[in-house]
C-alpha cells in the first residue's frame, strides 16, 4: 500500500514537467512580446532601445531552452517573477488573494457534497418516487443554466428583494453563502446524476441479493453496502471536476465581486500581464495534479480492490 | 417491454418537441433582421433604461437599445459559432478519427496518445489559459473551444472506424473489390451518424453556454455586439432599477440549452448512445 | 408431530405472478413439494423454468409491489408466505441459508471476508465481535478450509471462485439452518473446486441434518446429491421422482428429453470465469 501511494506521487512529477513545458511552449508560440505588454501596461510608448534592453533583462534573447531551465528553477523556488501591473512578486500576489479563492471552492465543495450525497442516494434507492423526481429535475437545469446567471439571478431575488444576504463582497460567512451556492450548484448537478445512477447500477448486483438473503436489515444493505460500493465513481467525478471547480470560481469571483485569484486573472489577461498568467496556469495544473492525487488515495482507502494485488490465495 | 416502449414513445415526444422549438430557434436566427423591431446596435441615449412599450417590447438599456432586438440578434451570434464550433471540431475530428482508425499503427498511436493528453486537461480551464495566453478575443476563444472539443468526435468516430473494419460485410467488400472510399461512405459513415447527433447536440448546448460565459468575462465576443452572456455583463450594474436586463438574455441561454440538452437525451436513449 | 409425511420446508399450491400495466404474467403455478430432514431435493430445469423464482418465494425476497404469491410455504409448520419482513429477516440466514451461483459477485467487494462473516452472525445472534470472529474460524475449521484466521483478512476478490464458495457454504451452515437452498452453487466452479463443494454439501447434511434444495440445470450434480428430483419447465412442475426411478425410468417427455441431451462427457462444464 505504501508503495502504491509513493508510486503515485511520484508520477506526478513528470506530468507537471509537462505543463511546464506546454506552458512554456504556448507562451513562446503566442503572437503576445511580453516586454511590448509591459510597457502597454505601464502605459508607456516605449522605443525600440528600451524593448530591447527590457527582453534582455526578462531574458528573452537566451536560447529557449536555457530560458526554460531558468523558469523552471524559478517555478522550485515559487519565483513566479515580477507582475507589469503591481511591480510586486507575483507569489505574494498569488497569497494574498489565494485564502479567499480557497474558502470559496471548499465551500462550495462542501455544499455540493452535502446536498448531492442524500440527494443522489435516496433517489437511486427509491427510483420514481418524489425525490427521484426532483433530484433528476435539479440535475437538469443544473447542467443547464448558466452559473453566472445563476449567481445574478440569487443576488436579484436573496439580496435585492429579499435583503437577505450581502449583495458581494466579502468578510461575514453571510457573504460566503450566496457565491458557494451557485459554484456548489452545476456540481450538485453533476454528483447527484453520478450517484444516482451509481447507485442503480449496483441495485443491480448479486451482492445486494445476498445481503438480502443473510436477513439484513434494508437500510444496512443500502446505507452501509450499497451507498460504499456507490460512492466510488462519484469520487473519481470529484476529481476529475476540481478543474471545472477552478474554472467556475473565476465566473462566479466576477459575479459576486470576490477578491480572489480568479478574478485577479482575468484582470491579468487584460493586462497582458504575462507572469501572472503563465503563474495561474501552472498554478492550476498543479491543483488540477494534487487534487486527483487526494481523490486517488481516498479511492484506494474507499476500495480495497485498487490497491491490493487481485487472487492472491487460491 | 411494455415500458420500454413506452419510454421510447416518450422520448420519441421530447425529441418532436425540443426539435420544434429549434427549429423556431433557427428561424429567428434567419430573420432576426425582419423579426426585430429596432436596429440592435443603434445607440439612443435619449431612450435609455425604458420600460416595455409598444416600440420597445422588452424595453431599452442603459445605451438606449432595444433588448428585444438585441436578444433576437443573439440567438445570430450565439448559434452561429456554436454551430461554427461544432461544424469545425467535427471535421477535424472527422478527418483524424478516421485516418487513425483505418490507418492504425503508430500514425494511430500518436493521434489518440495526443488526444488522450488533450483529454486529461479540464476542457474549460484549457479554454480559459488558451485565451489568457493568446490573450482575450472571440477568435481565440472559438479556436480554444474547437480544440478541447474535435477529440471526443475524433474518438468516437475511431472507435466506430475499428469495430466496423472488423465486421464481415467490410471484409466481404473489400474482398468484393470496393475502393476504400466505396467502403467508408457505404458502410463507415451512416453507423457513425447516430452518435454524432447526439454528441452535437450535447455539444452546441455546452459551446452556447462556454461561449456565453467568457463573453460574460470579457473574453469572448465584445460590444457593441449583442450577445447573451456579454448582454448579462452589461446589465448587471442594473440589476437593481432594471433586473430585466440581466433577466431575458439568462433566460434565452438556459432555453436553448436545456433544449440541446433534452433532445441530446432524448436522442441517445432512442438510439442506444452512451453519453460521454 | 411424528408422521412419515412430516416436511421441514413444505410448499403447496404455489402460484407467483407478475403484475404489468397489460395485465397478470404468471412466473410459476401448481408448485408441491416437501423437503425432509436431512434430505436433499433435486430441482432441474432450464433456465427460465422458475427455478429462481421458487426459491425467491420460499425466502419471500420478491418485490411485493409487483408480485403476487399465493398457496402456502410452511417451514416447521410455520407459515412464511405472508409473513411480515421484520419476521422473515429473522429466518433468512438463520433458518433457511442461501448459496448464491456465483460466488466472485456475491459477496460485497469493498469489506473482507472475515467482515462479512462477522457481520451475518451478529445479524442473528447477540454475539459481540470477537465471539462471532471465533465462531466463524470455528465453523471453517470443521469444513477444512486452510488457515481460516488468514481467510477472513482477506477481500473477496483476493480469493478463487471455489475457495469464495467453500466460505460461502461455511456463512451459510454456521448457524446451522434447518433448510439450505443452494442455487446452481457448483455451475461457475471449475471440476475439482465443484467436487469440493459438492462434498462439503454433503458433509453438512450429514452433521447436522440440514435438508437441502439443490437447483441445478446439471443432471449429473443431482444424480449424484439428491434423494429426490423435481423437474420444472415453463413454471409448472412436470415430474417429481425417486432419484434412481427419475434416470431409470423417466416419466415425463420432458424429463426423457433432459435426459438425452445431457452431456455424456462430464467435462462439457462452463468455462470457468470470473470478472471483478
Amino acid at each position: 500500500m505504501g508503495t502504491y501511494v509513493l508510486k503515485r506521487i511520484i508520477t506526478i512529477v513528470p506530468i507537471f514537467l509537462i505543463a511546464t513545458l506546454v506552458t512554456f511552449g504556448m507562451i513562446n508560440l503566442s503572437p503576445v512580446d511580453p516586454a511590448e505588454a509591459y510597457f502597454a501596461t505601464a502605459h508607456i510608448q516605449a522605443t525600440d532601445e528600451m524593448l530591447e534592453q527590457k527582453r534582455h533583462e526578462f531574458g528573452l534573447d537566451q536560447p529557449l531552452l536555457i530560458q526554460y531551465v531558468n523558469t523552471l528553477i524559478k517555478i522550485c523556488q515559487f519565483d513566479f517573477g515580477i507582475s507589469y501591473v503591481t511591480n510586486k512578486p507575483v507569489w505574494e500576489e498569488i497569497t494574498s488573494r489565494l485564502p479567499a479563492t480557497i474558502q470559496l471552492t471548499i465551500g462550495s465543495l462542501l455544499i455540493a457534497i452535502l446536498v448531492s450525497v442524500p440527494l443522489g442516494f435516496l433517489a437511486g434507492i427509491k427510483k420514481n418516487s418524489g425525490m427521484d423526481h426532483f433530484s433528476r429535475f435539479l440535475s437538469f437545469i443544473g447542467a443547464s443554466i448558466p452559473s453566472f446567471w445563476l449567481g445574478y439571478l440569487f443576488i436579484f431575488f436573496f439580496s435585492v428583494k429579499l435583503d437577505l444576504f450581502p449583495v458581494e463582497g466579502t468578510g461575514t460567512w453571510k457573504h460566503l453563502i450566496l457565491p458557494s451556492v451557485t459554484l456548489a450548484f452545476p456540481l450538485i448537478a453533476l454528483y447527484t446524476r453520478l450517484l444516482r445512477a451509481s447507485v442503480l447500477e449496483n441495485l443491480q448486483e448479486s451482492y445486494v441479493l445476498f445481503a438480502r438473503t443473510r436477513g439484513f436489515h434494508e437500510k444496512m444493505i443500502m446505507g452501509k453496502h450499497v451507498l460504499r460500493m456507490a460512492i466510488s465513481p462519484m469520487i473519481t467525478g470529484l476529481g476529475m471536476n476540481i478543474g471545472n471547480l477552478l474554472t467556475g470560481a473565476i465566473i462566479v469571483e466576477a459575479v459576486f465581486s470576490w477578491p480572489g485569484f480568479g478574478r485577479y486573472f482575468i484582470d491579468a489577461i487584460f493586462n497582458r500581464d504575462v507572469p501572472v498568467i503563465q503563474a495561474y496556469v501552472l498554478l492550476a495544473a498543479g491543483v488540477f495534479l494534487i487534487s486527483n492525487l487526494i481523490v486517488d488515495l481516498v479511492q484506494m482507502y474507499i476500495d480495497p480492490r485498487i490497491s491490493r494485488k487481485g487472487r492472491q490465495y487460491q | 417491454m411494455i415500458a420500454k416502449l413506452q419510454y421510447q414513445l416518450k422520448s420519441q415526444k421530447v425529441i418532436v418537441i425540443s426539435s420544434f422549438i429549434l427549429l423556431g430557434l433557427f428561424m429567428v436566427t434567419l430573420f432576426a433582421p425582419w423579426l426585430a423591431p429596432n436596429d440592435p446596435i443603434a445607440v439612443n441615449l435619449a431612450h435609455k433604461l425604458q420600460p416595455p412599450s409598444l416600440d420597445y417590447p422588452l424595453g431599452t438599456d442603459h445605451l438606449g437599445r432595444c433588448t428585444l432586438s438585441r436578444i433576437l440578434y443573439g440567438a445570430r451570434i450565439s448559434l452561429g459559432f456554436a454551430m461554427l464550433i461544432f461544424i469545425s471540431a467535427l471535421s477535424i475530428g472527422l478527418i483524424i478519427g478516421i485516418i487513425a482508425g483505418y490507418k492504425g499503427g503508430w500514425v494511430d498511436q500518436l493521434l489518440m496518445r495526443f488526444g488522450d493528453g488533450l483529454m486529461a486537461i479540464p476542457s474549460l480551464l484549457f479554454v480559459i489559459g488558451f485565451v489568457g495566453i493568446w490573450g482575450a478575443g472571440l477568435k481565440q476563444v472559438i479556436l480554444g473551444l474547437i480544440l478541447v472539443q474535435w477529440v471526443y468526435y475524433a474518438r468516437v468516430i475511431r472507435g466506430m472506424v475499428l469495430s466496423l473494419k472488423e465486421q464481415n460485410y467490410i471484409m466481404a467488400a473489400k474482398i468484393s473489390g470496393s475502393s476504400t472510399w466505396t467502403i467508408m461512405k457505404k458502410h463507415i459513415i451512416p453507423n457513425v451518424i447516430p452518435s454524432l447527433a447526439v454528441m452535437g447536440t450535447l455539444e452546441m448546448g455546452w459551446a452556447i453556454m462556454n461561449l456565453s460565459s467568457m463573453s460574460f468575462l470579457g473574453l469572448g465576443v465584445q460590444p457593441p455586439t449583442p450577445e447573451w452572456g456579454a448582454m448579462i455583463l452589461e446589465g448587471k450594474s442594473y440589476i437593481r432599477t432594471n433586473p430585466a436586463l440581466m433577466l431575458y438574455p439568462g433566460l434565452m441561454i438556459m432555453i436553448v440549452v436545456v433544449t440541446f440538452n433534452l433532445l441530446g437525451e432524448a436522442l441517445s436513449e432512442r438510439y442506444g448512445v452512451k453519453r460521454r | 408431530m411424528e408422521s412419515k409425511e412430516r416436511f421441514i420446508l413444505n410448499v403447496r399450491d404455489l402460484h407467483v405472478e407478475v403484475k404489468t400495466k397489460e395485465g397478470s404474467f404468471k412466473l410459476v403455478e401448481d408448485i408441491n413439494f416437501g423437503i425432509k430432514k436431512g434430505e436433499i431435493l433435486g430441482l432441474v430445469g432450464e433456465s427460465g423454468s422458475g427455478k429462481t423464482v421458487t426459491s425467491m418465494s420460499i425466502l419471500q425476497l420478491h418485490d411485493r409491489k409487483n408480485i403476487q404469491m399465493t398457496g402456502s410455504i410452511t417451514l416447521h409448520d410455520r407459515e412464511l408466505n405472508g409473513l411480515k419482513n421484520k419476521e422473515m429477516r429473522k429466518i433468512r440466514g438463520k433458518d433457511i441459508a442461501f448459496i448464491m451461483q456465483n460466488p466472485m459477485n456475491a459477496f460485497t467487494p469493498v469489506f473482507t471476508i472475515g467482515h462479512q462473516f462477522i457481520e451475518t452472525i451478529q445479524a442473528h445472534t447477540p454475539l459481540n465481535k470477537k465471539d462471532a470472529r471465533e465462531l466463524a474460524v470455528d465453523v471453517m475449521k470443521s469444513v477444512n478450509l486452510p488457515e481460516p484466521e488468514k481467510l477472513l483478512k482477506y477481500y473477496p476478490f483476493q480469493l478463487s471462485g471455489g475457495m469464495l464458495q467453500r466460505v460461502m457454504i461455511a456463512m451459510a451452515a454456521c448457524l446451522k439452518p434447518s433448510v439450505i437452498i443452494a442455487d446452481e452453487p457448483t455451475t461457475a466452479l471449475d471440476l475439482h473446486s465443484q467436487l469440493l463443494v459438492l462434498r462439503l454439501l454433503e458433509k453438512i447434511r450429514l452433521e447436522h441434518g440440514t435438508s437441502i434444495l439443490l437447483i441445478s440445470h446439471d443432471l449429473g450434480v443431482i444424480s449424484e446429491m439428491a434423494d429426490h428430483v423435481i423437474v420444472m419447465k415453463h413454471g409448472k412442475i412436470v415430474e417429481t421422482a425417486n432419484v434412481l426411478e427419475l434416470f431409470d425410468n423417466p416419466q415425463h417427455e420432458y424429463t426423457k428429453k433432459l435426459l438425452r441431451t445431457r452431456p455424456t462427457l462430464y467435462s462439457e462444464k462452463q468455462p470457468y470465469t470470473y470478472t471483478l
